[in-house]
């Protein structure tokens, strides 16, 4: 039985259709509305203009500066190179301990994946101090390394350590068996090989292990500088928090705390955002 | 008479157990003995745990045999390398960070086949013979199964191989794109006469795609057929009357 009259088959070549567009006004508010960053800046300057506010009803600028003043704190901080000083000062010994913790992880890791024993040392040492605040050191660092620069690499380099240590080994853990295959297929051994699949295979697990490591670092950092902070007078950024209370320049304290949150905020937004869009988004692989 | 390309002579594999307290090997596959000759299309057939797979990666040179010999144009096979190239099932065989072409780009560099504009020519061009160039600048993560499955089998063509190791490489699609590529694979043979071992579980799949059928009982892996399918009377008429040229012509329809 043949069924021909049922069966429709459409030529669809010889309609194509012009890209429907459906069009209807949309007025500017809510088109600045529908962009993410401007309800973050309406969230912002709400949050300003509540501090604002508050702080003008309390009339209280000793225990809690407007925000008016706290610009004005920072804007002369800023201006006078004082604030300048501290961040930068800051910033070099962060980024200093941030090294020495990463490449004493990378060390710790290569241990780790170079036999049992060592990867029984990596997680007993893991185990051990990973749980412990890197702040908590900061009188043995004393102790050992005197009020310096020497104390704060070491509670900074203790921060990133053990996080990152581990984030290395379970990226490179977490390799897939087809893709060592691959690489093995095509001839890639030794350094060639980690350079070319481990590393970029394990990239997801790095760069979660260098965010994470990097936001610890900066926390224990200005943690440890409100301690003590000073050597040979030029002291960082939590010192200049700290010495501003004891000034009772409440609304440079203010500016001071300002500052750390931007920096935290600058260095995730263009540092780390970029290099993720730049790599895992890009490549589609979920951290 | 003519040497074989591939020959395995009474290969054992085993795996060790490493679960309990107590060292234990599994032979998985027990005195397969077969060659394989140039531009054969070899098909491995068996059940699940029949070690295909196991056998696969013996010819790839990732398991050494615990007894017999494995030889590539008389020289054992003691190591993976470029002249055997694997394709697998798994969608995750392509490297996430490189593109299509970046992907063949990378096998041709990293096993020394070609380097720079070059590597980058040539990758161009097995791209377009799996029909991909549409897409040759995209990520494997913005491609279909199918598609993945086409960049790899450019990227193990690109090599030039003597051998193509495939593991069931069409298993994950599904029945209309496994047809498909199926048949692109055998327009690929036509015009390149490469050397395949193609491992599946489809009867179908291994008639339709193999012109030998090896096929292998389970527990342990033994060789129990080796069926030579005689090409279809359309297929040898066609060669008699228009040689290679055939092929040109069917490539043209
Ligand atoms: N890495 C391994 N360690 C120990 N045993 C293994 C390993 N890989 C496979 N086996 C065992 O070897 C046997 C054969 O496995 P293999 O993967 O070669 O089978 P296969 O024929 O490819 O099966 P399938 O069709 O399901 O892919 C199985 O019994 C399996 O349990
Ligand atoms: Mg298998």
């Amino acid at each position: 039985m043949t069924n021909q009259n049922s069966d429709r088959i459409l030529d669809l070549s010889a309609t194509a259709p012009e890209a429907i567009v459906s069009q209807s006004e949309v007025t500017w508010w809510r088109r600045l509305y529908e962009l993410e960053w401007c309800r973050r800046l309406l969230v912002l300057v709400a949050l300003a203009v509540l501090w604002e506010a508050y702080a003008r009803w309390l009339d209280n600028s000793l225990l809690f500066p407007s925000f008016s003043e706290t610009v004005a704190a920072l804007v002369n901080g800023l201006k006078t190179g004082v604030l300048v000083d501290r961040i930068l000062t800051s910033l070099g010994v962060l980024i200093f301990g941030y090294a020495v913790g990463l490449g004493i992880a990378v060390a710790l890791a290569m241990v780790a994946m170079s036999s049992k024993l060592g990867r029984d040392l990596q997680t007993t040492l893991t185990a051990m101090f990973n749980p412990l605040p890197a702040i908590a050191l900061l009188p043995v660092a004393m102790l050992w390394f005197g009020l310096g620069t020497g104390s704060l690499v070491f509670v900074l380099a203790h921060s990133v350590i053990w996080s990152f240590s581990l984030s290395i080994i379970s990226g490179f853990d977490g390799v897939s068996p087809t893709l060592r295959m691959v690489g093995r297929n095509y001839g890639l051994r030794g350094v060639s090989y980690i350079w070319k699949i481990l590393i970029p295979a394990a990239f997801p697990s790095l760069l979660t292990g260098l965010r994470l490591g990097w936001a610890f670092a900066w926390r224990t950092l200005i943690a440890a500088e409100l301690v003590f902070g000073v050597s040979a007078g030029s002291g960082g950024l939590g010192w200049f928090i700290y010495e501003n209370k004891n000034q009772l320049e409440i609304a440079s304290v203010f500016a001071g705390l300002s500052s750390v949150i931007v920096i935290g905020l600058v260095v995730e937004y263009l540092v780390f955002r970029l290099i993720e869009a730049k790599t895992v988004r890009r490549w589609g692989v979920s951290v | 008479m003519e040497l074989p390309l591939l020959q395995l002579n009474d290969v054992s594999l085993d795996y060790e157990d490493t679960s309990g307290n107590k060292r234990r090997r599994t032979t998985v596959v027990q005195g397969v003995s077969f060659g394989v000759s140039a531009a054969e299309r070899c098909m491995l057939l068996g059940a699940s745990g029949s070690g295909k797979s196991t056998l696969l990666k013996a010819i790839g040179g990732y398991i050494k045999p615990s007894h017999g010999s494995i030889t590539l144009s008389g020289q054992p096979v003691l190591k993976p390398g470029p002249d055997r190239v694997m394709m697998f099932q798994e969608f995750d065989q392509l490297l996430p960070w490189r593109t299509v072409v970046g992907n063949v780009v990378f096998a041709l560099e990293a096993s020394g086949k070609a380097k720079g504009k070059d590597a980058n020519d040539r990758a161009r061009t097995a791209v377009a013979k799996v029909k991909l160039e549409r897409v040759a600048d995209q990520y494997p993560h913005q491609l279909s199964g199918g598609m993945k499955q086409r960049v790899a089998l450019a990227r193990a063509l690109a090599m030039e191989p003597k051998i193509l190791l495939m593991d069931e490489p069409f298993a994950a699609l599904d029945a209309l794109t496994r047809t498909q590529m199926q048949h692109e694979l055998l327009e690929l043979w036509d015009n390149h006469r490469f050397t395949l071992i193609f491992v599946t579980h489809s009867i179908k799949e291994a008639l339709t795609v193999g012109s030998r059928v090896l096929v292998l009982s389970p527990h342990p892996g033994r060789l129990q057929a080796d069926i030579s399918c005689a090409p279809s009377k359309e297929e040898l008429i066609h060669g008699l009357l228009f040689g290679n040229a055939a092929t040109e012509a069917k490539a043209h329809d």
